[in-house]
């Protein structure tokens, strides 16, 4: 064993491998280390009935999602990424790519809503979810959180972060354009 | 004077910020303090998914405020721990649990530590043989090297006063 000198070396470039690897995945929004798994997934989305953000009067609940591919997304004013994420799913919403309803988490009522006035609306209804009630129901841990729920109300994906257009085009375009053939 | 409050005034301050601390913990109402070491030994139990290190007991992140809150109001509606643990994995899943149950997914984690040990053990009996056996040969000496060593022996040290 004349090179056995090389094996810290071998064990350095291994590592150092290692870590590259994993931080370019962080990089690019593949691997998240607080990334959890949701429990939901492929189970019907749990029922709920809430206050419409903007017309407190009214209700919004599971049957809004039916028949239809829609996203769920959590979201809040007090949230930094939701800032982040917002002027993609404008974006979204111009492009007429999908319906997005909001969860909005433990908030309070006149500052979701200012905060919609100023960067605009793209939900097509928000729920409002003072207690945070209906986000431990979707297994919610933190926001923003973006579900996939297909035609027959099932949560098919959950996506913790805030959505970019990168993401977007890697993770929920192929899967929204899969589910909208399949059978409702 | 300023000099001789200004310790006094610290101390009231800082005794100010301790009780400041203490208000922000929510006080539940039980009915029994049998209720309360249920509360006390599930949020000890569940893992707050926030900051992942820590029991929901711990944490003063939003989420365990809530959870520490539905699960008071669970038992005071009289489900049992299991009810409770079951509402939570089927919303969070089994890493909710400090103590997870063992399937093929947390296999390793409750394999683990025994493996390890395993490994530790294969390398140090392996260790303790490869070291019997080379002091093994120490004890022999060739024909040479023991006329060699008794010369050595026999000759008397050159400084040594007689």
């Amino acid at each position: 064993m004349k090179a056995r000198f090389l094996i810290p070396l071998g064990l350095f470039l291994a590592l150092a491998g290692l870590f590259w690897f994993v931080l370019n995945q962080m990089n690019r929004g593949d691997y998240n280390p607080r990334e959890l798994p949701s429990a939901l997934i492929d189970k019907p989305a749990p029922t709920f009935s809430l206050p419409n953000l903007h017309q407190p009067d009214q209700t919004i609940g599971t049957p809004n999602f039916l028949g239809q591919v829609s996203l769920f997304n959590v979201w809040a004013s007090w949230c930094v990424s939701c800032r982040v994420e917002h002027p993609f799913f404008m974006e979204l919403a111009r492009r007429n790519e999908v319906p997005i309803y909001g969860l909005n988490y433990k908030d309070e009522r006149a500052d979701a809503l200012r905060w919609l006035d100023q960067l605009g609306n793209p939900y097509v209804a928000s729920a409002f979810d003072f207690e945070g009630r209906v986000g431990i129901d979707w297994g919610v841990y933190g926001v923003p959180e973006t579900f996939v729920v297909d035609k027959a109300g099932k949560i098919r994906m959950r996506f913790p972060g805030p959505v970019t257009e990168a993401i977007w085009n890697r993770k929920f375009a192929p899967l929204i354009a899969q589910l909208r053939s399949e059978q409702g | 004077m300023i000099h001789r409050l200004f310790p006094g005034l610290m101390l009231a301050l800082l005794l100010g910020f301790a009780t400041m601390g203490w208000a922000a913990i929510e006080s539940f109402e039980f009915d029994s303090p049998e209720q309360e070491a249920r509360f006390k030994q599930l949020s000890g139990e569940l893992r707050c998914l926030v900051c992942q290190n820590q029991s929901i007991g711990d944490s003063n992140a939003e989420l365990a405020q809530d959870l520490r809150r539905e699960v008071f109001e669970m038992i005071k509606e009289g489900q049992s721990d299991a009810e409770i643990v079951d509402f939570l994995v089927a919303r969070y899943g089994d890493f909710v649990l400090y103590r997870p149950p063992v399937n093929y997914t947390t296999a390793l984690l409750w394999a683990g530590p025994f493996l390890l040990i395993a490994i530790g053990l294969f390398f140090m009996i392996r260790f303790i043989r490869t070291r019997v056996a080379t002091t093994d040969g120490v004890g022999t000496l060739s024909a040479e090297e023991q006329s060699r060593l008794d010369v050595l022996l026999q000759t008397p040290a050159k400084d040594e006063h007689t």
